[in-house]
């Protein structure tokens, strides 16, 4: 039958005609990303209660800029309206937890649509997006207000000492007057890593509970939005490398103090696992991860910032659509008879 | 426990709206419309005209191309025409209607009886090949030309798996037939000549595996009870899991020394051989949410879709889709005026409840798809280029004639793509080219051997 004749055959038909399969698994792209939100949610009300209400509305900010950008933006350009299906909404979210509480709201907003229209809409929308739009974000704010990008809150008193009121996160303190003067803010080596662990500390908003965000990512490894294999790795990459190459010598760094501080758990759970910006093949993950890892030593031990992961994860997504090309499944049957 | 395939998936069966269901012959409607194309290959001509009274079981249609199935009359009757009709599988097709005359008479001598251990191999291909069989699972490759395979092979693979969601034809017949499929299989291991048999069988119908192990008792054939994942039942999954033997890229699993054949087939060639009986019937699940009363029935070759289901009280709602074969793999009709043929496992009807999803959106790179292929493809590139009509490179670079359209990366996918819509059109697109590349190849070396014959000529 001709094409022609099929159509006016369907338009007749009491039935459907596609071709198959003609059923669906349940699972959509907005649950996926509400389940995103929901395993950050831990996190982001440690933060409200650690940072009180500037922590509450720069978050607000954040998420509502990045969902009404892309609303206005859908709308403009009439495309189907796909504003409300999570994943704007974890974009602004992320942007407002990976960076201080100080941050004025305004820089915020303007940080959320930044990341939507230029980062994601204007590359295509989701999927469409090479680079985390969250960090093209807080990449460009860093770029424009490097000041109130790194001006931190005076921390509470929480080791009952008195000098342990500071205005710097752990990393900088590391960076700028290195690791006995660190523990020393904290009291003790213990004390350094059980703030850390549950998040009493310096640093933005998202970067604090190691504790919650472990949670979090545990949730969506459980519920396979996630493979495990790419945060362990890039945690296990971190680890490594900042121990074997400590301050006073190889094998003498602290991976524990390395694995907590910083933005480390939250880009390995929630941000290296972006799935529209990572590979998709377990293989080009573990690259991915080996390399967002090295990269975020690199830049911790050697570069001028104290802190890499923001940094290392674009510069891995950039060559993830090569990673892609590189790292195909094998195709079965490929090289031949095999038993 | 046997190894497993990468990949799959474990989509909601369906099958307990038929499993429980005793085979039932379906009385034969007035009219069956028998088409001539029901196998993979050349369509068969009618070997009768309009008029002719024909018998049950007599040759109606036959070919002379290599690649062909013989076509029987599946009741005795009259036939009142020979015209193109609905199609399952191709729109439209050249059929024999056949005017039921009630009387149901076999053609003269059948059904026969014959003893299969006295006869030879030839004898036994040819009574094969004579009753027209072809894979009955829905691949319908003519049997007798898969069992004459042109390398030697070691080992014969029964497909009970029945992975497609809802279709239980092959479990009822399991169940009831063993000792039927055991003896189609016996035939075929003295025409193979293979050392190892095995029956696979998913692991979620225990009660088959049980039937088809006390119908083997005594015998050198294995069952083998294997974990329920789609596509369990694809060919080169089920010689990967039972043998460990992978068929390479664009082989046949003769290239590693395997026959699949499904448990359908086998039955009906325990028919062919020991009765003379061509392949004038099959077991058919007729099911779905929007039937009333699920079967599953023996019916005539060439009945109306719509007889079958009138046949199970009609429907209770009115089904969005209308489906030959297993939701994963099936095609969807757009009349039930569609015949049964000798590769219809299934007729279901589903409700806009159970194929309805959202609009298709973008691929966000989630890698489900790629997961989920059995064949180690990345279905989403395939998507996304074939979308681009980048079709060349879904060939080159991404393996596209490795896909075998079991739908998996489909159904995962959280952007509902329509990524085997994506990869039919690209293969169409390739295969047009390639055949246009042949016509082109041919006419230039027909040119050149009539410049050639003119050279001559003029010596
Ligand atoms: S339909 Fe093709 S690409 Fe999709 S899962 Fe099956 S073999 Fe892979
Ligand atoms: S499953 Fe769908 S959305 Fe996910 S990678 Fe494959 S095509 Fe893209």
């Amino acid at each position: 039958m001709s094409e022609e004749a099929v159509k006016q055959e369907t338009a007749s038909s009491l039935f459907t005609v596609s071709v198959s399969p003609h059923i669906r698994d349940d699972e959509t792209i907005s649950h996926i990303m509400w389940q995103v939100n929901a395993a950050l949610l831990p996190a982001a009300l440690f933060a409200i209660w650690w940072f009180g209400i500037p922590a509450f509305i720069n978050m607000l900010v954040g998420v509502v800029f990045a969902v009404l950008g892309e609303y206005l933006w859908q709308k403009g350009m009439h495309q189907p309206i796909t504003a409300f299906d999570g994943s704007a909404c974890i974009t602004g979210l992320l942007l407002a937890m990976s960076m201080s509480p100080l941050l004025p709201p305004y820089m915020v907003a303007v940080g959320s649509l930044l990341a939507i229209i230029v980062a994601k809409q204007s590359m295509g929308g989701l999927g469409f997006n090479i680079f985390n739009p969250a960090h093209i974000g807080r990449a460009a704010l860093m770029v424009s207000w490097p000041v109130a990008m790194t001006t931190w809150t005076k921390m509470a008193d929480v080791s009952g000492g008195v000098d342990a009121m500071t205005s710097a996160t752990p990393l900088n303190i590391l960076k700028m007057q290195g690791y006995d003067a660190l523990i020393a803010t904290f009291g003790s080596q213990s004390d350094l890593y059980w703030n850390l662990f549950i998040g009493t500390r310096n640093g933005s908003l998202g970067e604090t509970s190691t504790l919650l965000l472990l949670l979090g990512g545990l949730y969506l490894i459980w519920k396979g939005y996630v493979s495990w294999q790419v945060p362990v790795t890039m945690i296990a990459t971190v680890a490594l490398l900042t121990w074997i190459f400590g301050p006073a010598g190889l094998f003498t760094g602290d991976p524990v103090f390395h694995v907590m501080a910083g933005g480390l758990m939250l880009g390995a759970f929630f941000m290296a696992t972006d799935m529209v910006t990572i590979p998709m093949t377990i293989k080009g993950q573990l690259i991915f991860a080996v390399g967002a890892g090295a990269l975020t030593v690199l830049i911790r031990l050697v570069g001028g910032y104290p802190e890499g992961v923001c940094y290392s994860l674009l510069l891995m997504n950039a060559v993830t659509p090569l990673i892609d090309r590189f790292c195909k499944p094998r195709i079965f049957g490929a090289g031949g008879a095999k038993s | 426990m046997f190894e497993s395939f990468l990949g799959g998936i474990h989509p909601k069966d369906g099958k307990e709206l038929a499993k429980d269901k005793p085979i039932e012959d379906m009385p034969v409607p007035q009219e069956l419309v028998v088409p001539m194309g029901q196998h993979i290959g050349a369509p068969c001509t009618p070997t009768v005209k309009a008029g002719d009274e024909v018998k049950r079981g007599q040759l109606i249609g036959t070919s002379s191309a290599f690649m062909h199935a013989d076509i029987h009359a599946p009741v005795s009757g009259k036939v009142v025409k020979i015209e193109p009709r609905p199609h399952s599988g191709m729109g439209s097709c050249m059929a024999v209607v056949i005017q039921n005359d009630g009387k149901d008479e076999w053609a003269d001598g059948l059904p026969l009886t014959r003893n299969w251990q006295v006869m030879e191999n030839e004898e036994i291909l040819a009574a094969i090949q004579s009753a027209g069989i072809v894979g009955m699972g829905g691949a319908t490759f003519p049997a007798h030309i898969k069992l004459k395979p042109s390398k030697p092979v070691d080992i014969l693979i029964l497909n009970g798996a029945e992975c497609e969601p809802y279709l239980t034809a092959d479990y009822r017949l399991m169940l009831e037939y063993g000792a039927k499929i055991i003896t189609g299989t016996q035939i075929l291991q003295k025409l193979l000549g293979v050392k190892r048999t095995v029956i696979g069988i998913e692991d979620n119908k225990p009660e088959a595996i049980k039937a088809m192990e006390q119908a083997a008792n005594g015998t050198n054939i294995e069952v083998a009870a294997l974990k329920t994942k789609y596509p369990q039942g694809a060919e080169k999954m089920l010689i990967k899991v039972i043998s460990g033997r992978e068929v390479p890229m664009g082989g046949l699993p003769m290239d590693v020394g395997a026959v699949v054949q499904n448990v359908g087939t086998v039955a009906a060639i325990a028919d062919a051989v020991e009765h003379g009986l061509p392949l004038t019937e099959r077991i058919t699940t007729v099911t779905g949410d929007a039937i009333k009363e699920p079967k599953n029935l023996r019916i005539r070759i060439g009945t109306p879709y719509q007889a079958a289901i009138d046949y199970c009280g009609g429907f209770v709602e009115q089904p969005k889709k209308l489906i030959a074969g297993g939701p994963m793999m099936g095609m969807a009709q757009a009349t039930a005026e569609v015949p049964v043929m000798k590769g219809s496992s299934g007729i279901l009807a589903l409700t806009a409840e159970k194929v309805d999803h959202g609009p298709e959106m973008n691929c966000i790179r989630c890698g489900k798809c790629v997961k989920a292929c059995p064949m180690g493809l990345v279905p989403s590139m395939l998507s996304i280029l074939s979308e681009r009509q980048a079709y060349e490179a879904c060939r080159d670079e991404y393996g596209l004639m490795n896909c075998v359209e079991c739908g998996c990366c489909t159904f995962v996918c959280p952007a509902k793509r329509n990524i085997v819509q994506y990869i039919k059109n690209a293969k169409g697109f390739i295969r047009a080219e390639q055949m246009k590349a042949k016509a082109a190849a041919e006419a230039k070396k027909k040119a050149q051997e009539a410049t050639e014959a003119k050279k001559e000529a003029e010596k």
